[in-house]
């Protein structure tokens, strides 16, 4: 029994379940390193899973759906921004907007396109974003039951390198964290606060809703009301638990993508009722922030607006 | 007095209009007409009179109804709010208030009503204020921010309590996730047996039920506790300078305790009116994000309980009209709601945004 739960196909299933965290908390992690908190990774999820597959139907080609994503991730972000970089919105407050709007949005354009209440038309298989196919599953069904995943299986894994190397080696990365970090000194030095916490929440729309289209074009083939169920607060969670480090927070998603991965393997097999298992992330956060494991220190001027002296 | 009143209700008033209009401008984009809709969503939600010219209770009867949970949420973000703290938690504390309310009442069923209500009451309060406790001792403790451990505590609560119902408080054989019906003992009344000595017919399918006067006397609780009280005083002190507050001997992280334990309970509250007053059972995952939209209403409300409950009236009318947008328009559905709540509260967030435009036409405005 327990070989069933524990093989090789739980690499893979571990690694498609966190692809989606691993966007969204990267996302998180330019946005928070900048200096503003995103509790509306959720709602950049919901618009870019709404919009892939939207796009997607229309032009019946997934990349164009993909690109669309991204766009539409970015300016839902852009929302953020103005709202905390110009006006000095409460931060966390104007990210549950930006949440309880994207349960409204794709439900409403669901009903003037599709008459639907809030599911977009099932796309074809070819239309979807398939895995690719880098081993034959005849000759080496075990290689390819771990390698062929999805194209943007294989981004985020990029994703997290790049972002590493951004962040720690380069000087906009640098300057994102100076700002994040102490704003003042960052302005005296000659960089512009608002700049470059536009470029951190702008980004983190970006791979948010990356993420989202993974969700509804990549392991789905249609969008579905509220489909991302609260993954983006799971991304949230992980870059805290990997305490806005980026290969830090891609273990804390793959650590939560195992738990989902064995969470789904259990059901009806073993008897650990799965709640409990679907919490552990949650739990962990939560112990991980107090400092009972190691202590999380989040960027020093998070959640602060910037006001130039 | 009424200076302050009406600066006060200047921004959110403006913040409405404005989300109105911007709503205005999207249903003319899903090809609607925006005066047809709101003309629905007004009449259906506060009008008197049925289609027919009929006085009805229906309209008011419903918003109210929907209004009550919202002004138990609202309360409790801006409890939390006067501390300086954002409880984004409503929604777990809601939900184990809730379960716990059933409990009592699935329990201790050979208690009379005159014991067994309170007792359900009390156990809804207890069960929301240990959930806002506990992230009020973490932040108190080890200074973990509230935020992320209040939405966390939200998907733990919802966890365990699948668990609970899913394992130990319902037919296996049954689908549904829900518990079996609460003893009738401790059914809160609804206005239809409410005003019947009256001699008022109040319809009896319209659940708004002795939870809306709990609400109200709630409103006017916390407004005595937080302005009239010591305790009170020391949670807004805590909240507008800590530091003061703790050079004055205010203990800032007692009150931050204190105002998350409270907080949580009447948040807790909500299940009162949903199993006591409406479903009697719990269902689990009934809300419709009252927790959040409770964030809403606080912001709009000015964290004050007579704002929060004209505010909680408002997005309870938004919620009954919306169903009837939903069905007597061509396009627009009721998710319309939720996306007024949402320019709503940006526009209430983006107060500087006002406050610099009107400062200019209206010197008053730029003080504060």
């Amino acid at each position: 029994m327990l070989r069933n739960i524990f093989n090789f196909t739980l690499i893979a299933s571990t690694l498609r379940l966190a692809t989606p965290l691993i966007l969204a908390a990267l996302g998180g992690l330019y946005c928070e390193r900048s200096g503003v908190i995103n509790i509306a990774l959720e709602g950049i999820m919901l618009a870019g899973a709404f919009t892939a597959a939207l796009i997607t139907f229309y032009t019946q080609n997934p990349w164009i759906g993909i690109l669309a994503a991204v766009t539409a991730g970015v300016l839902v972000a852009a929302i953020h921004a103005v709202a905390t970089i110009n006006f000095r919105a409460n931060q966390v407050v104007s990210g549950t907007a930006i949440n309880i709007l994207f349960l409204g949005v794709p439900a409403l354009l669901c009903g003037v396109f599709f008459g639907t209440t809030g599911n977009t038309p099932q796309l074809p298989r070819e239309q979807t974003l398939n895995d690719w196919q880098v081993f034959n599953p005849q000759e080496s069904p075990l290689l390819a039951s771990i390698f062929n995943q999805n194209p943007l299986v294989y981004f985020a894994l990029l994703a997290v390198l790049l972002t590493f190397f951004v962040i720690y080696k380069m000087r906009f990365g640098l300057r994102l964290r100076a700002v994040g970090e102490n704003p003042e000194a960052a302005d005296t030095a000659g960089i512009s606060v608002n700049r470059m916490r536009y470029a951190g929440v702008l980004l983190s729309g970006a791979f948010a809703a990356l993420g989202g289209a993974y969700i509804s074009i990549g392991q789905n083939s249609l969008f579905t009301r509220n489909m991302t169920a609260g993954r983006g607060f799971i991304a949230l969670a992980a870059l805290i638990f990997g305490k806005w480090d980026p290969l830090g927070t891609m273990i804390a998603c793959l650590l939560f993508g195992f738990a989902e991965a064995i969470a789904i393997r259990m059901q009806g097999t073993v008897n650990i009722p799965n709640q409990f298992i679907q919490i552990v992330p949650y739990v962990l956060t939560i112990v991980v922030l107090a400092g009972f494991i190691s202590r999380a220190h989040p960027p020093k001027a998070l959640g602060i607006a910037y006001t130039k002296e | 007095m009424i200076k302050t009143l009406l600066r006060e209700l200047t921004f959110p008033l403006i913040a409405v209009v404005a989300a109105f209009l911007l709503g205005g401008v999207v249903i003319l984009a899903i090809r609607d007409n925006p005066l047809e809709v709101y003309g629905i969503l007004l009449n259906s939600a506060f009008g008197l009179f049925d289609a027919r010219g009929n006085f009805t209770f229906d309209n008011w009867g419903y918003t109210l109804f929907y209004a009550t949970p919202l002004i138990f949420t609202g309360l409790s973000v801006a409890l939390a709010m006067r501390c300086g703290l954002l409880n984004i938690g409503a929604e777990g504390q809601l939900y184990v208030g809730a379960f716990a309310a059933a409990w009592v009442g699935l329990t201790f069923t050979g208690l009379p009503a005159i014991l067994l209500v309170p007792l359900s009451i009390l156990a809804a309060m207890i069960a929301g204020g240990t959930w806002g406790a506990v992230p009020g001792i973490l932040k108190a403790r080890f200074g973990s921010h509230e935020v992320i451990n209040t939405i966390m505590m939200n998907f733990i609560a919802l966890g365990l309590l699948s668990y609970l119902v899913q394992y130990h408080f319902k037919e296996p054989s049954d689908a549904i996730m829900e518990t079996h019906e609460i003893a009738p003992a401790a059914r809160f009344a609804r206005f239809y047996t409410l005003l019947a000595p009256l001699g008022i017919h109040f319809p009896y399918r319209i659940p708004l039920n002795a939870s809306f006067l709990l609400a109200i006397l709630i409103c006017f609780l916390v407004w005595v506790f937080l302005w009239k009280t010591k305790w009170g005083y020391e949670i807004r002190a805590a909240g507008a300078n800590p530091d003061a507050a703790e050079y004055a001997g205010i203990s800032v992280k007692k009150q931050i305790v204190l105002a998350m334990a409270l907080s949580g309970a009447i948040a807790g509250l909500v299940g009162v009116n949903e199993v006591l007053g409406y479903r009697y059972r719990y269902y689990h995952d009934f809300g419709a994000s009252y927790g959040f939209t409770g964030i809403a209403v606080a912001l709009l409300g000015r964290n004050h309980p007579f704002g929060v409950l004209l505010a909680a009236i408002l997005f309870g009318a938004l919620t009954r009209g919306g169903l009837f947008v939903d069905i007597f328009t061509e396009n627009v559905s009721k998710d319309l709601v939720q996306v007024l709540q949402a320019i709503i509260i940006l526009f209430v967030a983006m107060e500087y945004l006002f406050r610099e435009k009107l400062k200019n036409l209206i010197p008053q405005f730029a003080e504060k």
